[in-house]
């Protein structure tokens, strides 16, 4: 299958007053068509960052790309002027918010806030766009469009909110879609029902989808691969099943440690002890050093290259380092 | 829609007759009549002439005669000034005030909104210390103080526009501009914040991917949102603007309301007091009733009676 979207060595700063905040540290990964790929990891790991930097919605100054190309379609975004990206955004890149209730503006009506950035790209008339817009209504599943398109956001709830999100970045037919954390202010029942949706345009678009989010459950149910982001970096990244049954890295193993099981009785959450490391000074090798129980020498000092498991699978670990084969399985892990 | 505005129409009606009430007994209760200034009357002129403005009769008359020349629109002819009516003064003078505050109004709203969003937009940079700057010296000097400096330089030092008087649009720039000043950097400051604020939505970070222009994103999502507080303030600055006037109207020798508002107290000239009352009280009282229609227009969320918001 064709890649639509190539990311290399992507690094991404921002100015601060008490230094420079180094939030991507050189992000590799692609994206292939019609692929969905979850970019999961903790607060702060750099995954919305990534995703706004393929935007170029990272507010600059303070922020900047640093380092790195992305490539979408051949074409180097990074090097893209405001201009031309304004006619990429929405058209062939689109992307949905985390909280659907502050991603829709209150004084305007959904109608126009869905229409709108179909009449800034393309040339069409009031008519054909509001057909447009009833079509994708449908497809996202808002019952009695031609009513609801005159209402505004706070006559819809939450969930039928960030329906109409999807709907407004799906209007012009992307290629590709960015979700940042698109269920997390959700409650579990539309999360499903949100989830199902993802699914079901992906199969009638065939759109390809970034989804970012640190809930490990939304990952499994629509994610074909999975890149775990640790402190700015990709740390390991594998299909759903490689990471899910043969995780390589004691922090991806970590963070499926952590997600509580019904089936498993426990009492205690297991938690993965200390903290990311400061991205004022990011540690020079690998940074999950501190809190990791196999730690060695050699991690503190220099960051491991990446290790091939499999042609999809890859890990960045000294673990992986041949003179390392000695270890024994981390404890607590379950299988 | 209809029965709220039926509504406000009867709680306007109520605040005028407060309104008009108090004026009486504020008007009564400081001593002296028109009748008894400097130069003595003999008793019995004084009482013919109290007689003929029903000045004799006991004061609940007095009071239900004036609220049916306020119900009938006819407030009496002025007692100093024989020749006119109130509703001569009104139709004289009004127009002429009504010119100065309106085109301040407009003058400082346009501005002060221009002056907001390029200061947000180029938050922390010189444009926008500068426009904060001139906000803050706008906000601080008093209109009376600014007016005189004003008439200093441009009409006495630099002789390039008028001192005073109201007779061409180039009469009208030195009172417009220190009228307008103070209200123009309160809303200058307000538009700021709250455009700073609204800039960081998500509705905003979502129009941005939606491939909007910077145009469209500014004047069409965030400024919307972004004049909520500048709407709710306005009412305020009506009434500053309009009281305003009265002050301005003196330095700059304009022959409008306040001349004859500031004299008819000084004169005890009750009929013209009254009239003016009335008058100013409706106008504003009615000002402040568009502004609150304004917000509904605005802000869809907000319903103007309860029926329509179940």
């Amino acid at each position: 299958m064709e890649k639509i979207l190539e990311v290399k060595d992507l690094h991404v700063t921002f100015k601060t007053y008490g230094g420079e905040v180094q939030a991507v540290r050189g992000v590799n990964f692609d994206l292939k068509k019609g692929e969905t790929l979850a970019i999961v990891g903790e607060s702060g790991c750099g995954k919305s960052v990534t995703s706004n930097s393929i935007m170029r919605l990272i507010p600059t100054p303070p922020g900047r790309i640093a380092n790195g190309s992305i490539v979408y379609k051949g074409r180097d975004l990074t090097t893209v002027n405001e201009k031309e990206m304004r006619k990429i955004r929405g058209v062939d890149i689109s992307m949905i918010f985390q909280d659907p209730m502050t991603a829709l503006n209150p004084t305007l009506t959904i109608g126009d806030q869905l229409t709108e950035g179909l009449k800034q790209h393309k040339d069409i008339s009031g008519r054909e766009a509001k057909k447009k817009a009833l079509e994708m209504m449908d497809l996202v599943g808002i019952p009695s469009p031609e009513e609801r398109l005159k209402q505004y956001p706070h006559q819809f709830s939450g969930g039928m909110r960030q329906r109409v999100v999807i709907a407004m970045a799906l209007i012009c037919d992307p290629d590709l879609l960015i979700a940042d954390e698109p269920t997390t202010a959700l409650d579990v029942t539309i999360q499903a029902q949100i989830l199902e949706l993802f699914g079901k345009i992906q199969e009638r678009t065939g759109v390809s989808i970034i989804l970012i989010t640190h809930d490990l459950g939304v990952v499994a149910k629509i994610a074909d691969r999975i890149a775990v982001m640790y402190a700015g970096k990709i740390i390991e990244v594998g299909t759903k099943r490689e990471i899910f049954y043969e995780s390589q890295h004691p922090y991806t193993k970590g963070l499926l440690n952590s997600v509580p099981r019904l089936d498993i009785e426990e009492d205690d959450l297991i938690p993965i002890d200390g903290t990311p490391p400061d991205l004022f000074s990011p540690p020079q090798g690998c940074p999950f050093t501190a809190r990791c129980p196999f730690a060695m020498e050699v991690c503190d000092k220099v960051y491991p290259d990446s290790a091939s498991c499999s042609n999809t699978h890859e890990v960045d670990c000294w673990l992986q380092d041949r003179r390392a084969q000695l270890v024994s399985p981390m404890a607590g892990t379950k299988k | 829609m209809l029965r709220y505005i039926a509504k406000r129409f009867l709680i306007m009606l109520v605040t005028i007759l407060i309104i008009v009430t108090l004026t009486f007994i504020l008007m009564h209760a400081i001593p002296g009549s028109p009748f008894n200034q400097e130069r003595g009357t003999s008793e019995a002129v004084q009482a013919n002439l109290e007689a003929h403005y029903h000045l004799d009769e006991p004061m609940y008359i007095q009071y239900l005669l004036y609220l049916k020349s306020i119900v009938t629109f006819d407030f009496g002819p002025s007692i100093k000034q024989p020749t006119s009516t109130v509703n001569d003064l009104l139709g004289r003078g009004f127009p002429i005030s009504l010119e100065l505050g309106l085109v301040s109004v407009i003058v400082a709203i346009i501005s002060g909104i221009l002056l907001g969003i390029i200061a947000a937009l180029r938050h922390n940079k010189i444009i926008d210390y500068a426009a904060m700057a001139i906000a803050v010296l706008g906000i601080s000097i008093p209109n009376f103080i600014l007016a005189t400096q004003l008439i200093q330089s441009f009409a006495v030092t630099w002789q390039i526009l008028p001192a005073a008087t109201w007779s061409s649009p180039k009469h009208m720039i030195l009172p417009v501009i220190a009228l307008a000043t103070g209200p123009m950097a309160i809303i200058a400051r307000l538009t700021r914040s709250s455009m700073l604020e609204v800039l960081t939505q998500d509705y905003i970070k979502m129009a941005r991917a939606k491939g909007l222009s910077p145009y469209k994103i500014v004047f069409k999502h965030a400024l919307k949102n972004a004049l909520m507080p500048v709407v709710t303030i306005l009412g305020t600055l009506l009434a500053g603007i309009l009281t305003g006037t009265f002050v301005l109207e003196k330095i700059f020798a304009i022959p409008g309301m306040g001349k004859y508002f500031v004299e008819s107290i000084n004169n005890r000239d009750y009929p013209v007091i009254m009239g003016t009352t009335v008058f100013y009280s409706a106008f504003l009282i009615v000002m402040l009733f568009l502004v609150d229609i304004a917000y509904g227009i605005l802000d869809p969320r907000i319903k103007l009676h309860k029926k329509e918001a179940e």
